[in-house]
């Protein structure tokens, strides 16, 4: 089995610093001197950059809620080791939107409105409450992790207690607004470009998350798979591949179904800057991936599963800043081009992720389940099997038994 | 019952004298400038096409999109008429902005403490009973405030009285779901900038059909997903419970051996 060498960012550090500085005088100016002066956002074009960002932030955190209902709700139980970084992911992902939605919004100082303030009738509404209540079930699946940490033992089974609600809950709430941000744009079926614009979207938006968010976990896997012993049994990692690939398929039969239905095979097969945007986004982030993950061969293979999530992640980019930006031009005829200002303010806050990421995997045990074996993991959905869990046996629940190599590997060999 | 108000803007009797314009912005305390284009400090303006002149400013739809896809309530609808909005409610989302298919609202991007500013249809002056500035500034009769149901029989009977003096259409009458401002014109109004496709539905219908569907995935997602919790939880039960049999099977017969 030969091991993969991913490149190692020698210069990442420097690099995450100057980018957050940058971005933090950015972020300065944007509040000092006000959204016009410091972007180019207009009343023709007045969401940018920013939102697309929060499109793709919230979509590769939809890890999050799959693997959480996958493991915990389906007792997919052999996929545990990838409930920690998912859980992670999701936390950091939902942090960081939140904050470029406060950023975006031009009374940040007004940010709780929504809180005391509804209107049913407001996809925004909905939203906004959506990332609250998810915001705070991912801080409480996220806190036993850091509890243990610091040996504080009781707080953890108060929230293992009532775990399974909360789960149920956000998985929900996951539901909601992941296809809710496609639901923003059923408003503006006159501005929006057809090949985008569909009644199907906030259905189109949830499907694609589930494969956005699934690449998302196996890119990191194989990222944090340290000395070349994976993280997760390349069987399991085929087969989140396999969902994925299913994910991609289900979207595309979808998009191009609805497409044609709604009369959009000009649109489709005419040369435009529209229609290379549209089949960009479809061939790199679904076609092609979907292709590669049908062998078996590029399924086991940690570079073929890394670029075809890799594809899977640009791809759902491309498709989010599409809807948020591209789509957008062609009513009324006007174009948009981030400033520097919003570019930097996004890639600092983007820094601020993955060092946040790099930070909390490396101090607390999110990747080190195995070798932690750390008994108060989610006793009390499986308080049955606690026993099972401590006896050695418990392996022979996982189908990596079934793969030599794999088990080999889980277990450092 | 609350008549609803509307103004007729007959595009054929304006003469283009900006009155409406000067009049909005004296009462809305705006810089008297001649604009023609909506902006911050214009309200309503008008814009030539050939030699037709458009006045433009909020159509206060009577299902309006802005006010459903406002998330705090900033913007709200009364039944007389105005869409009024309070930028103390505003969170600056501008989601009316990108949401009005009038592009009607305008952004103050300049400022920190932004808000937006669009035709307020003087509801002030609706609440003595007055006409609205622009259409008591109006010499011509281009503009004419009024009760709705009124102006609607008025403007089909300008359109059958004069037979090829107007296009057989009053825009504003169902457009959107209808609007407070009604617009008679001698030409299609496509050629005066109008979107003439948006269609007869309200635009917040578009959205409801998703929102609707919230409680349903809330409750019958929540029920469907403990179910499925128990099941796959009651196999692992069944299991665990089955090995542990077999083991004290196996256990007592060893012991009686």
């Amino acid at each position: 089995m030969k091991g993969l060498r991913l490149p190692h960012l020698t210069g990442w550090r420097p690099i995450a610093t100057i980018l957050i500085l940058a971005g933090i005088l950015a972020a300065v100016a944007r509040f000092t001197l006000g959204l016009g002066a410091t972007t180019n956002l207009s009343d023709e074009f007045p969401w940018g950059l920013w939102i697309g960002f929060d499109f793709l932030g919230i979509g590769l955190a939809a890890s999050g809620f799959t693997i959480v209902a996958a493991v915990h709700l389906f007792h997919a139980e052999e996929y545990e080791p990838i409930v920690r970084p998912a859980i992670l992911t999701a936390f950091i992902g939902y942090l960081l939107v939140v904050l470029v939605l406060i950023i975006d919004l031009g009374r940040p100082d007004h940010f709780w409105h929504p809180l005391v303030m509804w209107n049913p009738h407001s996809v925004m509404c909905e939203i906004s409450w959506c990332l609250m209540l998810y915001t705070t079930v991912l801080s409480l699946e996220f806190a036993p992790i850091i509890l243990e940490k610091f040996h504080i033992h009781s707080p953890i089974k108060w929230i293992h207690a009532v775990s399974l609600p909360f789960m149920i809950f956000g998985v929900l709430l996951s539901t909601l607004h992941q296809s809710s941000f496609g639901s923003l744009y059923l408003i503006v079926p006159n501005r929006l470009h057809a090949l985008w614009y569909t009644p199907l979207l906030p259905v189109l938006f949830f499907i694609s998350c589930i494969a956005s968010g699934l690449s998302m976990i196996v890119l990191e896997s194989i990222i944090f798979s340290r000395d070349g012993r994976p993280f997760l049994p390349t069987r399991l990692r085929a087969n989140l591949a396999k969902a994925i690939a299913l994910a991609l398929a289900v979207y595309f039969v979808v998009r191009i179904q609805d497409l044609l239905s709604r009369g959009g095979f000009r649109d489709m097969t005419t040369l435009s800057y529209y229609s290379v945007a549209f089949w960009g986004e479809l061939l790199i982030g679904f076609v092609i991936p979907f292709a590669m993950l049908l062998f078996e061969r590029i399924r086991v293979s940690q570079t073929g599963l890394y670029s075809a999530s890799l594809m899977v992640v640009l791809g759902f980019a491309f498709n989010r800043m599409n809807t948020a930006i591209t789509g957008l031009e062609h009513y009324p005829s006007q174009t948009y081009f981030p400033s520097i200002i919003e570019i930097f303010i996004m890639l600092g806050i983007t820094a601020c992720g993955f060092c946040a990421f790099s930070f909390i995997a490396e101090r607390l045990p999110i990747f080190r389940v195995e070798e932690s074996g750390d008994p108060f993991h989610h006793e009390a959905l499986s308080g049955v099997q606690e026993p099972l869990s401590e006896s050695p046996e418990c392996e022979d629940l996982r189908p990596s038994q079934a793969d030599p190599i794999s088990r080999a590997q889980l277990h450092g060999g | 019952m609350t008549h609803k108000k509307a103004m007729l803007i007959d595009i054929s009797l304006c003469v283009g004298c900006n009155a409406c314009q000067a009049g909005c912005k004296e009462e809305n305390g705006l810089p008297p400038n001649e604009e023609k284009y909506l902006s911050l400090t214009a309200y309503t303006a008008l814009s030539k096409y050939n030699d037709l002149y458009v006045r433009r400013m909020c159509q206060h739809c009577d299902v309006p999109t802005c006010v459903s896809v406002c998330p705090v309530g900033a913007l709200t609808k009364s039944g007389v008429g105005p869409v009024s909005y309070d930028g103390e409610k505003c969170i600056g989302c501008r989601y009316c902005l990108q949401a009005c298919p009038f592009h009607v609202p305008k952004y103050e991007w300049s400022s920190t403490k932004p808000s937006i500013r669009k035709c307020k249809f003087c509801p002030n002056r609706l609440a003595k009973g007055r006409p609205t500035a622009c259409a008591e500034a109006c010499p011509t009769g281009a503009t004419k405030f009024g009760d709705r149901d009124e102006l609607l029989i008025e403007a089909a009977r300008r359109i059958n009285a004069e037979p090829g003096k107007y296009v057989t259409r009053i825009y504003g009458e169902q457009d959107v779901g209808g609007t407070s401002m009604l617009y008679l014109s001698p030409v299609p109004f496509e050629e005066l900038g109008f979107d003439s496709r948006l269609g007869k539905i309200p635009m917040p219908m578009l959205t409801m059909s998703a929102l609707s569907k919230v409680p349903n995935v809330l409750s019958v997602g929540g029920v469907l997903l403990a179910g499925i919790w128990w099941i796959t939880n009651r196999r692992t039960e069944v299991q665990a419970h089955e090995s542990a049999l077999k083991q004290g099977k196996t256990q007592p017969q060893e012991d009686d051996e």
